[in-house]
This record gives structure tokens, sequence and C-alpha cells, in this order.
């Protein structure tokens, strides 16, 4: 979905949410109270420039409005595939951005992802996947790498991978996958705003994608290790 | 036999030889290109049993030759070997575990 | 002799590093935790799915203890593995030891495992994250030949501290996948001293994206360790806005291009092109007499 109909989809009433290159930020209003919204579009490869420009808004409403919700917008090819990025510490900068959502959720912002289009490993990791929670519309793809990079790093032929992204949900990009394996925790369909509306007021506040991941049967191995370590003698 | 897509299994039992003390399971090697690990812990039955997972298929009879010279050098009783390889040479093989039996005789702390 | 901290196995490293005798671990191989993903791809499990995690002894102290194994899967983080470092991190949160100790070496989420690595992965932040909120300190030891790469790159730079030698790097992608997006001449996987320059111990200790750098030497991880014990580092807003601005003042301070030494000569590095020859002594005191030095 065009970045445009989804924020007006979003936000009804109102909204002032403009785009500047690859970024997306403004404020929407939901029953009445203002959201921060922040995030990319035109499947945004994040540098290093693009990951502390994100960061500079959510500092900015941590001071300027406490308590205010924030919703992640995410389109996303992943990090920006340069030297010069990995040079200056793409890593730390992504770290940096991740660390600033995580200090918004626990100064009682309620942070909100959205993959509305793509979104790739390490842009995913530092934006939707540090939320409180992250949804996804039904069209959009999650994905770890490309295809052909993949078949490179793995041995594994590119006609395997692709077979296995349709059979297997551990390799399958549909965001359908990631709601069973826990990683999403809902798929967004209909009214928009009401799903943004019921968000923010059921997001968990601690990490649950575990225990979603094995009820719902896609990741069945995490919590029960998880657990086995917690109780270790 | 074969598990899905590309593992074989294998499985060899050798009877006789010396019986182990109680010991805590050890583990030496590492799964990783043309290296294996073998964890060594008390088995259930007098036997020395040893369970192969591998993603080199075809290689049993190697294995059996292998094994049985292993189980010559130390003919240990009431042991459970488990070997996860990939694709290690049978030198490889036989140093893990030859070490794997140091281990035993002199326990790391 | 002082063995190569590169050259030992995780399991060698934590023998090693910690007080002799001391490692206690927490699902052990016997116990099989393995992955429920790689046999369906002809690849076999390792009995501890690559990564020994437990309690130990440091300077008598209580630590929690992970090390990953990069020669399987190169470290990469699947669903078991990424389970057992998070719920070490939240039983070090229930717990309360003096720190978290992580010997990190991998290529971030295991790609055989895709989607269930890339959540472990993140879940494996958030309890990063929740540990330094807790007050306990996690510290990340970089010495691996594989080095710490994608989203475990990202949860490095969440730990309170990092120690690197110049035989370990930090980044997020790997050269061999810049060079196969870009071209060669973007980055060439192929010229080792272009790589290590770009992401190596040496460049992270000068640009300060790591704290300490100590020679490829388990004792020498081990004193630093020690030595950073209790450097904890609480997040704040504070804290997290002058980390804004030193990363946008290197940002904009950078030169042109992606020269290391380029960059390190704007950093007032006098002797840049002599980096490599230098020992981590001698980069120690070329880092004291930048502006970095605190």
């Amino acid at each position: 979905m065009d970045w445009k109909n989804l924020a007006d989809a979003l936000f009804p009433d109102s909204h002032s949410i403009e785009v500047h290159g690859d970024m997306l930020c403004g404020t929407g209003v939901v029953e009445g109270r203002t959201i921060a919204v922040l995030g990319t579009t035109h499947h945004a490869a994040i540098g290093v420039g693009l990951a502390l420009n994100q960061a500079r808004i959510v500092l900015d409403t941590i001071k300027q409005h406490p308590g205010r919700p924030i919703l992640l917008l995410i389109d996303t090819q992943g990090q920006q595939l340069r030297r010069r990025d990995e040079l200056l510490g793409i890593n730390r900068a992504m770290a940096h951005l991740g660390c600033c959502i995580d200090l918004a959720r626990r100064r009682g912002h309620r942070v909100i992802g959205l993959v509305y289009d793509q979104a790739l490993s390490g842009g995913f990791i530092t934006s939707g996947l540090i939320a409180d929670a992250c949804y996804a519309l039904p069209e959009a793809e999650i994905r770890v790498m490309g295809i052909p990079a993949m078949a490179r790093v793995t041995k594994l032929s590119e006609e395997r991978l692709a077979a296995l992204s349709r059979s297997s949900p551990v390799f399958a990009p549909g965001v359908d996958n990631y709601v069973v394996m826990g990683g999403i925790r809902a798929l967004w369909t209909g009214d928009l705003a009401q799903a943004l509306g019921d968000a923010l007021v059921t997001a968990p506040t601690v990490d649950e994608r575990a225990a979603d991941g094995a009820a719902r049967g896609g990741r069945r191995c995490a919590a029960p290790i998880i657990e086995r370590v917690l109780d270790a003698a | 036999m074969s598990t899905a897509a590309g593992m074989e299994r294998l499985q060899f039992t050798f009877r006789g030889g010396r019986r182990v003390g109680a010991f805590a399971p050890v583990l030496v090697g590492v799964v990783g290109s043309g290296n294996l690990e073998v964890l060594v812990e008390p088995g259930e039955t007098a036997s020395c049993t040893v369970d192969i997972e591998t993603s080199a298929r075809g290689f049993g009879q190697i294995w059996e030759a292998v094994l049985r010279d292993f189980h010559e050098r130390h003919p240990l009783a009431g042991v459970r070997l488990s070997i996860n390889d990939m694709g290690a040479t049978p030198a490889v093989v036989g140093l893990r575990l030859d070490q794997a039996v140091s281990s035993l005789e002199q326990p790391r702390p | 002799m002082n063995p190569s901290y590169a050259e030992c196995s995780a399991r060698e490293r934590i023998a090693r590093l910690f007080d002799p005798g001391s490692f206690h671990e927490w699902l052990p191989p016997e116990q099989r935790a393995t992955s429920p993903h790689l046999a369906q791809l002809g690849v076999p499990c390792a009995f501890d799915d690559g990564v020994a995690v437990g309690r130990a002894l440091l300077d008598e102290r209580n630590v929690f203890v992970a090390a990953q194994e990069g020669e399987f899967m190169g470290g990469g983080v699947g669903e078991v593995h990424g389970a057992k470092l998070t719920g070490l991190l939240r039983r070090a949160v229930r717990d309360r030891p003096s720190a978290v100790v992580l010997l990190a070496e991998s290529g971030g989420v295991r790609l055989h495992e895709a989607n269930a690595g890339l959540i472990g992965v993140s879940e494996v932040m958030r309890a990063v994250l929740d540990a330094r909120a807790a007050g306990i300190p996690v510290l990340v030891l970089i010495g691996g030949a594989n080095g710490c790469f994608g989203g475990m790159g990202i949860v490095a730079r969440c730990a309170d501290t990092v120690v690197m030698s110049d035989i370990g790097r930090l980044g997020m992608s790997g050269p061999e996948v810049i060079e196969a997006s870009y071209g060669v001449e973007e980055f060439d996987a192929r010229d080792r001293a272009l790589v290590w320059r770009t992401t190596g111990g040496k460049h992270r200790f000068l640009s300060g994206d790591c704290d300490v750098l100590v020679e490829d030497d388990v004792a020498a991880f081990r004193m630093a360790a020690i030595e950073c014990l209790d450097r904890r580092c609480p997040l704040s807003l504070e804290v997290l806005e002058a980390e804004h601005v030193l990363l946008g003042e290197r940002l904009h301070a950078a030169p042109a291009g992606a020269d290391a030494v380029a960059f390190w000569h704007q950093l007032g590095i006098v002797r840049a092109e002599q980096v490599s020859d230098l020992d981590a002594a001698g980069l120690r005191e070329l880092r004291a007499s930048t502006a970095l030095s605190r």
C-alpha cells in the first residue's frame, strides 16, 4: 500500500505525515489522541544517516511529548550495503535507533510497528522488532535476505530456497508466517484506524513473542528452551 | 538409513571390552566443514553403542572400519557415543574418538 | 604460552577465560537441545546448537556466560541458539549475577533458519536491553575469526562494554554480501587488509565503537573482562542524547569515501598509515591522544 493511502486509512480524522527522502514523519490523531509517526518508504535502504534521523525523532518525542504513542511504519530493504556505512559503524547507528525506541517504551510511550510493504533483516530488527508489538498488512513481506545472496552464503541452490520459500514457514516471506511464529502480533485488515486504536490498548509491554510462537505452533522450541534455561539447576 | 533430504543415520554396536566407571558426559570436537563432534555418555547396555548423524552419505563401511579400529584400541563397554558429522575424514574421526577417550581418562575441570 | 583466543573453540575459551573449573553449563550437550530445522536441509545439528550457556566465576565473582561457536554454521543464531541466549539474559535479570559475559562470534541470523533466527535475534536484543535496564552489565567479547555481524552486530552495540582484539571484526554486512551487491570496486572481499581496516578491532577501537582493544590472547581477554565487570552504563535520555551528538558529529566530520586511513587522519590520529603495524598497546596510546579519550 502506498504510504499516503496508508496514512489516510490510519488517521481518517487528521494527520500531518510527510515524506523527506525515504523517511516518513509527522503526527496523526486517533480517538482524539496525537500519535507520533515515523518510518520509511520507497523500500528504504537504512544507512547511518537514515538511522540517526529516525533516532532524532524518537528522542524529540521523548523530550517534548512525554507518553505520546509512537507508530513505526516500515518499508525497508534492510541496511545500506555500502563499505562507507560499515566503516562508519552502521551497526552502532542501528543499535542507537533501537535503544532510543526501547527507551521510549520504558518511559511509557506505547510503540507500535506496522510493516506495510516489506521489511528485511537489519532494517527490521531495529525498528518493528524492538517495538512493544509489531503488526503487518496482509500483503506485506518480511525477509532475512534476498534469495540470490542467501544461496551464495548457505550453498543451498536458488531453486531449493525458492521452493522452501513456498513450502516452509521458516523460509516463507509472507507475514502470516510471522504471525504463526510469534514475530508479528496480528495482521491488520479492514478498518486500519480501528486496528491501530485497538493495538494501542492491547499491545503487550513485555516480550511475549516466544510464548506466541509456541501457542500458535510456528516456533515451538524457543519458549520451552527459554523456560529450561530459567529453571536449570 | 536416510532421514529427510540428505542426512544419514548409522548405528553400530560393539561388544566385549572393559567397563568404564561412572563419568560425566564428555564432548569433543565441533560440527563444522570436515569436522565432527563426539558426545560420550554412560550407556544403558553393556555394549559400546555408536550413533552417527552425518551429512556425508554412503560411507557406512568406512565408518564401520574406523569404529572397529577404535574399539580395538579402546575396548570400552557400557558407553554410548553420539556423533554429529559434517564430512570429516577417517583420520579426523579417529583423532576425535581418541580425544574423547583421553577426556574420559583425564576429565577437564 | 598464551593461547590465541581466535584459535580456541567456544568451549576452550570458556575453560581458559573464567576461573578454572568454575563453569557450570545449562542445557549441556547431553540434553540434546538441538535445532528442529536443520535436518530437513541435510545439515548436521550440534548438541548445543552452537552456543554454550551457564554460570561461572570471573575473579571469584558470579557471572553468566554465553559462548558462540563460530565454526558451527558461522555462529549463526537459530531458534534454539537464540532461545538459550534469551533465557540466559532473562535469568540474569532474575538472579542478578555481577555481569553477563557474551563471547560473541556470529554472522547474525542463521540463514538456514531464516524467520526463526530473525525473531530469535530480536528477542536476544530485547533481553540485552532488559538486563541493561535492570543494572546487570553486559560485556561482549569479540575475537573470533568470523567476527560479530548482522543482528549480533547490533546486539553487541546494545551492551555496556565491547572488548575486541584486532582479529575480531564488528559490523553489519560481511564484505562478500557487499561485493555481491555492488561489485568488487565497492568492496573487494578478498583484500584482507581492507576488510580489517573497515570492520576490524583496531578500527573500531580508534573510532570508539569498541571500548577496549586487546591482543589475540585469552589471558588478555580475561583481564579486560575483569576490569570491565563494574562498567555499567544504564541508558537514559541524557546518555542517548550524548550518543546521538557523537554519532552525528562523526558522520558529518567523516571525509567522503570509505577510506579508513583518511578517517583516522580526520580523527586526529597522527600516524594513521602505521596503524596496521601497531600492537594493542600502541593503539591505546594513539587513541588516548585523540578527542576520544575520556
